[in-house]
């Protein structure tokens, strides 16, 4: 590292310019992570923080908005909650509408009917969880919108009046709309066509005979194994895990799949960019290496010395330009769905450094060629 | 000369040829040269005369088509790769044209990196600037420096690690003739001093006064000079 440190102070200049494009590839990573995150959370964050294992959509449907597009029946909820393994099975409705609240702000609202006291009921920030017919527990992200405790949402051509009773803890959004929570015989009402204009009342849940929902939610046993292939071919569903679940969600796959393909681009750009700035770094001191050469430095010390250096460059400058990213995120206007993940951060600016050392690793090895008799006069 | 003294360098019948086909020529025809410690010997002679040559094959550089080099008593041909280079590093100290110094280090820099790459932590930096003159340039980088104290610090570096032969490629070829003067009777001392054999290539037929012996090749053969003072 003498010579490395040396070499950097020395001309700093140069570094300082490869360093810059190094940070600012690094804040472009941080930002795109970000916004990765951000848009999974604003797809799937409702998801997310349920305790299902898996959800079971009827046979055949898909994958696409399954969600809203799946119908299952009473016969297929049983088969599921007669299982071997599941320690519990209950049904959910889901479907995104359009409402008012009642100072005319429009609204959209993804309704998610679930069983009241079921293990879908989401854990709430403030007021009552569900269990009213005509009350809702929303997204807290609501909160954004004016919406508070008692605001009357009424749903656009049916009528239909919620009251919100309840906030979650936390963000819960799918497919970048919020949540709102209801017992699932309120949705199913709705679904059948049978609320009227108004507060959905107990009396006329009573009357309906409608034994659908949506999906199956699945919760497993601990450490059981589901023999999933035989259940669904039984009760005639497709299955999926939570995490597949998520590409059942709205816009969800085409989302992630750009994002990433950004930045498995940036990785690549950083590679080859490193890469060229010290190969041009490495010819330029040839005769200096072929001088160390000559003097009797090795090769190895000298390839070591120059990925010292690439090392300090990178995760200086990397960490530079990280810390930039977050400050710059932590900017971000609300509008945008924008969340800093440690996880994500921490693996984004690890393989920063890391495709930038396998660019400089391939430009540096020429020193493994350098001849020192080079460092002669010239003549020869 | 100390008849019981070993020599530093010993080249015996060197051969070497360069290039392809047509164009191959014999850099070194038939060099014989003995060198003893303590002795500054200048080889002279036109452009492609084979002068680098003989420093490369002196130096390790470069491996011989026949014949032998023995430098302090090894021959270099016995050597494998590794240990040639550190043979370099231990044994022979090169001092280049205009100094080659490495431009982003200072002078006591220069002196401490080649230590370090022969594994010596500690260097007496100041005690070899003192040597050379140029003790109050410690601090300055090659470009801060003027030709000849380019060539002092070569000098020094040359030195670090107490080598029994050092190798000067037209160390004056960058200098004007007083500065010159000064830099081949340096090495002249330091030869004396350090016990160490010079060979040096010039072209610099002014600075020979200097030189314990003249040596000229021509066309790949080593010779006393037809016409030397």
């Amino acid at each position: 590292m003498f010579l490395a440190l040396r070499e950097l102070r020395f001309a700093r200049g140069r570094f300082a310019l490869m360093g810059t494009v190094i940070a600012l590839i690094s804040v472009l990573v941080v930002l795109l992570s970000g916004l990765s995150s951000g848009l999974v959370n604003d797809g799937v964050s409702g998801l997310k923080s349920m305790r299902a294992t898996a959800f079971a959509f009827n046979e055949g449907t898909m994958t696409d908005n399954a969600f809203s597009r799946s119908v299952i029946d009473d016969d297929q909820l049983g088969a599921w909650q007669d299982a071997e393994g599941v320690a519990s099975a209950e049904p959910m409705g889901v479907n995104i509408v359009n409402g008012v609240t009642d100072d005319d702000t429009q609204i959209d609202l993804t309704l998610f009917g679930v069983e009241p006291d079921g293990f879908l009921s989401p854990a709430i920030s403030d007021g009552d969880g569900v269990g009213r017919v005509d009350g809702i527990v929303v997204s807290e992200t609501l909160r954004g919108n004016g919406v508070e405790l008692g605001t009357v949402i009424t749903l656009d051509r049916t009528e239909v009046e919620l009251t919100v009773v309840g906030f979650t803890q936390g963000q819960a959004t799918f497919g970048h709309v919020d949540v709102a929570y209801l017992p699932v015989d309120t949705w199913r009402l709705m679904a059948a066509g049978l609320a009227e204009p108004g507060a959905p009342s107990e009396d006329r849940i009573a009357e309906m005979d409608f034994p659908y929902a949506s999906v199956v939610a699945i919760l497993a046993e601990d450490d059981a194994e589901v023999d999933v292939e035989a259940m669904d071919a039984a009760a005639e569903t497709t299955t999926m895990t939570l995490t597949e679940a998520f590409n059942a969600s709205p816009g969800y796959e085409a989302e992630t799949l750009t994002l990433s393909m950004i930045q498995v681009f940036l990785y690549v750009i950083c590679a080859l960019v490193v890469g060229a700035f010290f190969m041009v770094w490495t010819i330029q001191r040839a005769h200096d290496l072929a001088v160390l050469r000559a003097t009797g430095a090795s090769s190895a010390y000298l390839v070591r010395d120059s990925l010292a250096q690439a090392a300090i460059l990178l995760v200086g400058f990397t960490a530079l330009g990280v810390a930039a990213g977050v400050a710059m995120g932590a900017a971000m206007p609300d509008a945008m769905p924008f969340d800093l993940e440690f996880a994500p951060i921490l693996t984004a600016s690890v393989l920063t450094i890391v495709l930038g050392m396998i660019g400089a690793a391939v430009s540096v090895l020429r020193i493994t060629r350098i001849d020192p008799l080079r460092a002669l006069g010239g003549q020869r | 000369m100390n008849i019981n003294e070993a020599p530093a360098l010993e080249i015996v019948d060197a051969v070497l040829e360069l290039g392809d086909g047509d164009s191959r020529v014999r850099a070194l025809d038939s060099v014989s040269l003995t060198v003893m410690p303590r002795e500054l010997v200048a080889v002279v002679g036109p452009s492609g005369a084979g002068k680098s040559s003989l420093l490369a094959a002196a130096g390790a550089l470069t491996r011989l088509d026949s014949g032998v080099v023995r430098v302090h008593g090894t021959d270099l041909a016995t050597l494998s790769r590794r240990a040639t280079t550190r043979f370099r590093l231990e044994n022979i100290g090169f001092v280049f044209q205009s100094g080659n110094l490495l431009p982003s280090l200072t002078a006591a820099d220069q002196l401490r990196l080649a230590g370090r790459l022969a594994g010596r932590r500690r260097v007496d930096v100041d005690g070899l600037l003192q040597s050379v003159g140029i003790a109050h340039r410690a601090s300055h980088r090659p470009g801060q420096l003027s030709g000849g104290e380019r060539q002092r610090v070569g000098i020094a570096r040359a030195l670090v690690n107490e080598p029994t032969l050092v190798l000067a490629d037209e160390p004056t070829a960058a200098l004007d003739r007083r500065r010159s003067h000064e830099v081949v009777e340096l090495l002249a001392e330091r030869a004396h001093e350090a016990q160490v054999a010079v060979v040096m290539v010039t072209h610099d037929h002014d600075v020979l006064e200097h030189c314990d012996r003249v040596l000229e090749m021509v066309d790949g053969r080593l010779g006393e000079p037809a016409l030397v003072h």
